[in-house]
């Protein structure tokens, strides 16, 4: 249990410097950013409460929120794909999730990939529509939600390759 | 009673995150209404000293540009003072009998934004350097800003690459007024709208603050015309400006302080 427990707040703190020192800075072509800091609430444990998980992503967007000065985007859309991971991961691993067993180390890389994708759009349209904050610029909201989102998603799952543990 | 409970415990997954959400959202409100009090900003001591130390050390990798860009200000001061023939201000030091309507301050950016469509930047100076919100924020090349929130030590500026901020701005060569917004496209470019139709406007032509809000004084330069078109109604100039700055490439900023600006708001409130 401790062991996990410290995990968790090293990957938290870990992702947070990150996001904020090195990610917020990339700009590709302009205005694409990555915010790869929502693979703590993907790689969360299955098993864990849903309630410490929704008030942990709240912070975690909240931390990311005061150094962005975006208001509570961040923390809107974290809260948002914590609520609503059980759905995803139910869609995206079917019944090995029924049975609780998700391990991300040992399940396969296509349903792994979708469950991130999913995550993914699912927060970054969250975060770009209350970022923008209105109807009017929706265009502008898809666009971002795509190009951030690709990048997002290609990030994750090379950092999720780089530091998984092989199955022995 | 029992009913109340039963419901609450059965469906308190929903209930946290309807409260975590709406309380996100009241924060997102907050900060997209010019100048309501918020408590997250990036003025505070947590995220201001964070960005400091970063800042301390990241400066010295654009030493040599910023370097150029003060020298090549100090060039043009210079190059005035000589050429206006006032010379016996060059002795003039003490700057607290200064009286002149504007004083001015300097401040480094510690933290830049342009990517988003409401870009708030962080200075390294605060309420103990007698910075103020209202204040106007200009880099050596033009116009950067609108001084929002201070904390002691740390300030947070409204861009004008922000899609709530109006700033007051005019033609060079004719009093021509209109205000300058941002679409939240293209940092390299604002847009200057409400400049009368009869107005002679030209691609190529200078636009500078009109000095008419009493936070910038009149003369700071903004941009030059790159395109304009009628607007909707067909009265008024939509006109695309190509900032002098680049604000991308932020460091050294001076903070505008305008000395009767109390006196002037307290004037126009009483109308």
């Amino acid at each position: 249990m401790n062991t996990i427990f410290s995990i968790h707040t090293v990957r938290f703190v870990a992702l947070v410097i990150l996001q904020v020192l090195i990610l917020n800075h990339v700009n590709f072509v302009g205005y694409i950013n990555p915010y790869i800091y929502i693979l703590f609430i993907a790689l969360f444990p299955v098993k864990n409460n849903r309630i410490v998980l929704m008030l942990l992503s709240f912070l975690l967007g909240l931390i990311i929120d005061l150094f962005l000065d975006t208001g509570g985007a961040h923390a809107a859309a974290s809260v948002f794909i914590a609520y609503a991971r059980p759905l995803v991961l139910k869609s995206s691993f079917g019944t090995i999730y029924e049975h609780q067993t998700v391990k991300f180390n040992t399940i396969d890389f296509g349903s792994k990939l979708t469950y991130f994708t999913i995550l993914t759009v699912l927060h970054h349209f969250v975060l770009f529509f209350l970022e923008i904050f209105s109807v009017s610029k929706i265009l502008l909201v898809f666009q971002k939600t795509l190009f951030s989102s690709i990048f997002t998603i290609l990030l994750s799952v090379i950092v999720t390759i780089i530091f998984s543990r092989k199955p022995k | 009673m029992q009913q109340i409970i039963n419901f609450i415990i059965r469906n308190k997954n929903f209930l946290l995150f309807l409260l975590l959400f709406c309380l996100s959202l009241l924060f997102t409100i907050q900060s997209h209404s010019y100048h309501k009090s918020k408590f997250i900003n990036s003025a505070n001591f947590l995220t201001g000293g964070v960005y400091n130390t970063v800042n301390d050390i990241s400066s010295y990798f654009s030493l040599k540009s910023q370097n150029k860009l003060l020298s090549e200000e100090n060039r043009r001061l210079r190059m005035l003072l000589r050429n206006s023939g006032i010379q016996h201000e060059l002795s003039f030091i003490d700057s607290t009998s200064y009286n002149k309507a504007y004083r001015f301050y300097t401040a480094n950016i510690i933290k830049n934004s342009y990517s988003l469509t409401d870009n708030i930047l962080t200075i390294d100076k605060g309420k103990k350097d007698s910075i103020k919100p209202d204040f106007g924020v200009i880099s050596s090349k033009g116009i950067v800003g609108i001084v929002d929130k201070t904390s002691p030590s740390y300030g947070t500026v409204i861009s004008i690459l922000n899609t709530t901020s109006q700033i007051s701005g005019q033609l060079k060569k004719t009093n021509h007024f209109g205000t300058l917004k941002w679409n939240g496209k293209d940092p390299a470019m604002v847009q200057l709208i409400d400049i009368a139709k009869i107005a002679p406007v030209k691609i190529g032509d200078t636009i500078i603050t009109s000095g008419r809000s009493s936070i910038f004084p009149k003369n700071i330069p903004v941009g030059t015309v790159v395109d304009f078109k009628l607007d909707a109604a067909e009265n008024y100039y939509e006109i695309n400006v190509k900032l002098f700055n680049d604000m991308t490439n932020l460091e050294h900023v001076y903070v505008i302080e305008n000395v009767n600006s109390e006196e002037i708001n307290k004037l126009l409130e009483n109308n």
